[in-house]
């Protein structure tokens, strides 16, 4: 069987990132695994612009982001693979894949990196009602047949769900020439950036309904109409308030989960809220050796921040390597302390930290539950004020980051707890 | 001229082709839809029950207590799977452990092999069982299917026989003649001297057709959530309630494939076609299914689906040559458990409708051509995998992540007797697309494949029955009349 030091499934902006930061730390194995034609992962069809601003302090459009990256991967000779899709991976770090030349194939990794992106949240998953003919898709299919493919999937369209994507296709499609008819968005806030709301919706006069659902699609071969109605406070829709819109395209825009398949077949311990795995302050998961990052790990807003955290988890998973190679492994004596979402947070990653191998500071990333306004940020170390922030505004499409410092920490021993409170 | 037509290709009208394709007869096989197993085959529990069910006295006790016995070997002939996963029936009431004897009794009548367990017993089997569960029956003959491939299978070996398949084909006007029939369909006459009926939900239309009077069907819709593969599933034998005056109640079913099946509800409904999905139904499976299993992961669904069982008014499954015409054959009213039957039917109208007719007699065929199973590539073994990329590259390249199905197993469906022509098609036989991204990704890889094999522009490309195809042809400019 073949041998490597690192393996990273997936070759998009998370893969290719964690591929260079890994590079950086003077590894010189590493093997990128792509499924796709070519490395880039969805940004190949996000051709709109706004990537880039704090990697490169420039706004670039998706492929010219990826290409910067696939660039350097290829000025590092950094070798991958494409068309190639990793079926099985297992706690040892054996990773198989397929592909139309080499056929079935076995590659044992001293490191693994997972960086299989994310998938969009489906029509059945979240078991929207009605009839299930042609014309309903997520809203990335829809931006690849058309940015990629060429062909516009409709004519009259309705978005569900006011997440980025929904947004740029909502302006995409317009674009086009097809007529766009609303957005509507279960929640009473959007799910999208404020910019994207601005750019896409409002400069085009589409109107968003916030705090709808779909209550009835209509159209037994394809869709004809669809029937909104707003919602309660427990999301049950009201009577007396359905709008019937006439379409032939139905787009969702209703989530992102992170790609996780693989990691259930090698028992990766799994966050039930991000869906991603559980990892520590290294990127590493529950299983020694595999790392994870980007979209596969918790869903981001910005591809620069995917970027950021694939380039960590590259440089942790050398170094991971570097360890092993040069000393006996010590058994796991570290100090370790959890890391919980308290009050008006969804989510914290990274999970768990060891102070042994912490970095002079440490980036926790987290998602609040609901839009706040004047409110503060507190973190606790065993349930002890370390440190607050006031915040203005506060919404979970946005995504928070707290920076804390190695001497904030030392006083912590069990549990660092991030909470918002309301003054 | 046709000796026989049978309208209706669902998994009735496949076994009678299938059966009828052994003779040297010339058969028509008329569908209405861009496909076959549209309808009723399409959405159902693909169970095939053990018989213990129907009342005694009832075609439906004879036929599903046969069909159930036929399955393992014709599955085997033909080329599909069929899983003996054995059943629990549980109870949670003193009243319905007494319902509960009577189908063991019943069962133990007839032949149907079941066994008594106790709670506990239960338990040790299906971890996930509801706490109010006091007492089961195990009835370990019961199966499942995957009732499309089924149909594929029997319909394509039926087709490499010389049975005439003929698709977009619905059946408008049927005028009898002296001693034949004159079909009209939606794109031509055709004439035949017999004409099977197994037109499912429009089974009673059709027989109207010719002036028949017999009973109606009553639509009833059932709607169902579908889990995604789990390692460790939620169940592994198929976990029925006691049944009650509606039917057999919403149970908890593995699929061929992994998956789990939460449904059916049971809802009369007007119109034959709305197989919709409303709310309060699944609303009303979600909270029923509690009775018998706990621990749902409801987060883990990818998929919801209703089904229109085409029950008759009158009871029973209607198979019988029609009075108003001779060799005019009705074989409707097949609900529940139709599926589980569906052999034994075909058997059951050769035997006791076509062959005392004389038309059987002197007319099998010598020679009968086996269909080939296709490559699954998932299921080979690893040394097969090898030599199949080796030869056929295009095996090699992974198209559907969710399932594992790569390029060529498409072209092979495509390709096939009777083979896909819309997304759907390929999905239904090959399976992007039913898993957890539901096409999100294969989509556009899958439109791509079917224009190529069918020399069409990808926007051509239909995912079902709709008109045209289903993305636009141009970009900007195109689009003025929006």
């Amino acid at each position: 069987m073949r041998e490597v030091d690192i393996v990273i499934i997936g070759g998009g902006s998370a893969g290719m990132a964690a591929a260079i930061g890994a590079y950086k730390q003077g590894c010189r194995q590493i093997l990128i695994i792509e499924r796709d034609k070519e490395l880039g992962g969805i940004l190949l069809q996000c051709i709109h612009n706004g990537f880039g601003l704090h990697m490169f302090s420039e706004e670039l459009s998706g492929p010219a982001y990826a290409e910067r990256y696939l660039n350097m991967i290829k000025d590092a000779k950094i070798e991958y693979l494409t068309q190639s899709m990793v079926i099985h991976l297992n706690r040892d770090k054996i990773v198989e894949y397929v592909n139309p030349v080499e056929g079935y194939a076995k590659v044992q990794a001293k490191a693994v990196i997972l960086a299989m992106g994310c998938r969009e949240r489906t029509r059945g998953a979240i078991a929207l009602p009605g009839y299930r003919p042609a014309g309903i898709w997520t809203a990335g299919t829809a931006q690849r047949y058309l940015n990629m493919e060429g062909y516009l999937v409709g004519r009259k369209i309705f978005i569900l769900g006011s997440g980025d994507i929904g947004l740029i296709m909502a302006r995409r499609m317009t674009l086009e020439g097809a007529v766009v008819l609303g957005v509507a968005e279960l929640m009473p806030y959007s799910n999208g950036l404020p910019r994207n709301r601005k750019q896409c919706l409002e400069d085009f006069n589409i109107p968003l309904f916030l705090s709808h659902t779909i209550v009835d699609i209509r159209g037994k071969k394809r869709i004809e109409s669809l029937v909104i109605a707003q919602v309660d406070q427990e999301m049950k829709p009201i009577p007396g308030t359905e709008k019937e819109f006439f379409v032939d395209t139905l787009l969702l825009s209703v989530g992102l989960i992170p790609e996780n398949t693989l990691g259930m077949e090698a028992d990766i311990p799994i966050n039930p809220k991000t869906r991603g795995a559980i990892i520590n302050e290294s990127y590493e998961t529950g299983v020694p050796g595999i790392f994870a990052c980007g979209n596969a790990l918790h869903v981001h807003d910005l591809v620069d921040f995917v970027s950021a955290e694939g380039e960590k988890a590259g440089i942790s998973a050398a170094r991971y390597i570097e360890n092993r190679d040069t000393q006996t492994k010590t058994e796991d004596t570290d100090h370790q302390f959890s890391i919980l979402p308290g009050d008006g947070i969804q989510y914290v990653v990274p999970n768990v930290v060891s102070l042994d191998r912490m970095p002079d500071k440490i980036e926790f990333l987290f998602r609040v539950k609901q839009e706040y306004r004047d409110c503060i940020l507190k973190v606790y170390g065993d349930g002890k004020l370390i440190r607050q922030w006031k915040k203005k505004h506060v919404a979970p499409a946005e995504m928070e980051k707290i920076i804390l410092n190695q001497e904030e920490m030392k006083v912590v021993s069990d549990e660092l707890t991030i909470s918002l409170e309301t003054s | 001229m046709f000796d026989i037509a049978i309208i209706g290709a669902g998994i009735i009208g496949s076994f009678i082709a299938h059966d009828l394709s052994k003779y040297d007869l010339k058969v028509v096989v008329l569908e209405k839809n861009a496909d076959i197993a549209s309808e009723t085959t399409m959405a159902n529990s693909a169970i095939i029950h053990s018989g213990h069910d129907p009342k005694e006295g009832t075609l439906k006790a004879l036929l599903n207590v046969k069909g159930n016995r036929m399955y393992e070997a014709v599955a085997k002939e033909v080329g599909f799977t069929f899983h003996k996963t054995s059943a629990l029936v549980v109870a949670t009431s003193k009243e319905e452990e007494v319902i509960l004897e009577e189908l063991f009794l019943r069962a133990v009548s007839r032949d149907i092999p079941v066994s008594y367990l106790t709670a506990k017993e239960a338990f040790a089997k299906e971890k996930n069982l509801s706490d109010q569960v006091t007492k089961a029956i195990e009835l370990p003959s019961t199966g499942i299917i995957y009732p499309w491939e089924a149909a594929f299978a029997l319909m394509e070996e039926a087709v490499m026989n010389g049975v005439v398949l003929k698709r977009n084909s619905q059946v408008i006007a049927i005028e009898q003649q002296d001693d034949s029939f004159r079909i009209q369909t939606s794109h031509e006459k055709l004439e035949a001297l017999h004409i099977i009926n197994a037109a499912g939900i429009y089974g009673d239309q059709i027989y109207q057709m010719i002036g028949g009077k017999g009973p109606l069907i009553t639509p009833r819709r059932g709607e169902y959530y579908v889990l995604d593969r789990q390692k460790d599933p939620l169940v592994s034998h198929i976990i029925y309630p006691v049944p009650s005056a509606l039917g057999k109640g919403v149970l908890a079913v593995p699929t061929t494939h992994n998956n789990i099946l939460i449904g059916p509800n049971s809802e009369i409904i007007d119109d034959k076609e709305a197989n919709n999905n409303t709310k309060e139904a699944l609303e009303t499976v979600k909270q029923q299914i509690q009775k018998t299993v706990k621990n749902i992961p409801m987060d883990k669904v990818i998929r919801i689906f209703a089904g229109i069982r085409a029950t008759g008014n009158e009871g029973d499954f209607y198979i019988k040559e029609a009075k108003e015409a001779e060799n005019f054959i009705n074989v409707f009213c097949i609900d529940s458990p139709g599926l589980a039957s569906a052999p034994a039917i075909s058997e059951y109208v050769m035997e006791t409708i076509l062959s005392p007719k004389g038309i059987l007699d002197h007319k099998k065929k010598n020679r009968y051509l086996h269909r080939k199973r296709p490559v699954v590539m998932k299921e080979l073994s690893l040394e097969d995998k090898q030599q199949m990329i080796k030869d056929h590259p295009a095996y090699g390249r992974m198209i559907c992540r969710c399932e594992e199905i790569t390029e060529g197993e498409i072209q092979e469906a495509i390709r096939r007797p009777a083979g896909a022509t819309t997304v759907k098609g390929i999905k239904m036989r090959v399976r992007p697309g039913m898993g957890r991204c539901q096409g999100g990704f294969c989509e556009p890889l899958v439109v791509d494949i079917l224009a190529k094999e069918q020399h069409i522009e990808p926007w051509q490309v239909a995912f079902g029955d709709e008109e045209g195809g289903m993305l636009q042809k141009t970009l900007k400019g195109g689009l003025a009349d929006a």
